[in-house]
């Protein structure tokens, strides 16, 4: 068993009203030193799989996990299923 | 002529484009489910605003996988005209029928209001009835309406035409104050506003009917004899 752990973020351009009202948030909190937010997200799989791994969740990623037109992915592949 | 309103779990505009196509308008609709459904004998598909799937993942994405949207596309390469609204115009933008894709609202806030629209291409098989930049009023009710797309791609829709409505005084943060566009084909329409809320007076605007309208009169054009 492998962990694939997906992190999707809006592409740079992309405005992200969200990254904005956080900022703006910590900066009411006291926390001038932010200069950028962006909010994404992200996600556990759990492979159970002899195949190529990184192509299948490049297929998954692009066919429904991100949306290639605002989004960017990237991710990480672990041995052991996250309990 | 005969309309089929595609309902996926958690749509909820569904009965309001029935009721317009069925009373307003006087046609033939029906309430499809979304699985085991043929689309074979319609000669419209309506894809109706909401929150099919919860939203989850991103708006219209997990709706977007399901089988029936083989068979949308199917007809749509066939001709058959297709009108998403709302949730049914991210399903349209999730699933490449249309490009671009929807963001947050600028200002982070569901929008639920009376907008003023621009016809900014009143030549297509969904607008023949208004008037050439005719101002209109249909209500919105998204939180996602941020239309998005790339320079190259907006360029291509203002080159061909494919932006069909404009907002008057843009409510969400769309590129081109963009509120509705169509494929290159001209058969498929996406929009965020609801023109199947403004089919009576009654309704506060009657500014949607002469949408359906159009598409009616174009079928009726090219497939009955003797108009």
């Amino acid at each position: 068993m492998k962990t694939v752990k997906i992190f999707i973020t809006l592409k740079q351009g992309v405005l992200d009203p969200q990254g904005k009202a956080v900022q703006e948030s910590l900066h009411k909190l006291g926390f001038p030193e932010v200069k950028g937010a962006r909010v994404g997200k992200y996600m556990e799989l759990q492979l159970d799989s002899q195949r190529d791994i990184d192509r299948q969740i490049e297929e998954m990623c692009s066919k429904l996990l991100a949306n290639p037109v605002i989004e960017d992915y990237q991710y990480t592949i672990e041995e052991g299923a996250v309990q | 002529m005969k309309f089929a309103v595609i309902v996926f779990p958690g749509s909820n505009c569904d009965r309001d484009m029935y009721h317009a196509v069925k009373d307003s308008l006087g046609e033939e609709a029906e309430l499809v489910w979304y699985e085991n459904a043929d689309l074979s004998g319609f000669d419209a598909i309506l894809l109706p605003g909401g929150f099919s799937y919860g939203d989850y993942l991103r708006s219209g994405a997990i709706a977007a996988t399901s089988t029936i949207v083989n068979q949308i596309k199917q007809k749509a390469s066939e001709g058959t005209p297709v009108l998403g609204v709302c949730n049914g115009f991210q399903v349209l933008l999730e699933s490449g029928l249309l490009p671009g894709a929807m963001l947050r609202n600028k200002k982070l806030k569901f929008m639920c209001r009376q907008e003023e629209l621009v016809v900014e291409n009143n030549q297509t098989q969904f607008t023949t009835s208004y008037g050439e930049k005719e101002a209109i009023i249909l209500p919105i009710a998204h939180g996602e309406g941020n239309y998005y797309c790339d320079e190259g791609v907006l360029a291509d829709l203002e080159a061909n035409r494919q932006i069909v409505f404009r907002y008057a005084d843009n409510p969400n943060g769309s590129v081109g104050d963009i509120a509705g566009i169509i494929n290159k084909q001209g058969n498929v329409l996406g929009m965020m506003p609801h023109p199947e809320r403004a089919t009576e007076a009654v309704l506060g605007s009657a500014d949607g009917l002469k949408l359906f309208e159009s598409v009616v009169n174009h079928w009726r054009e090219a497939y009955v004899a003797g108009v």
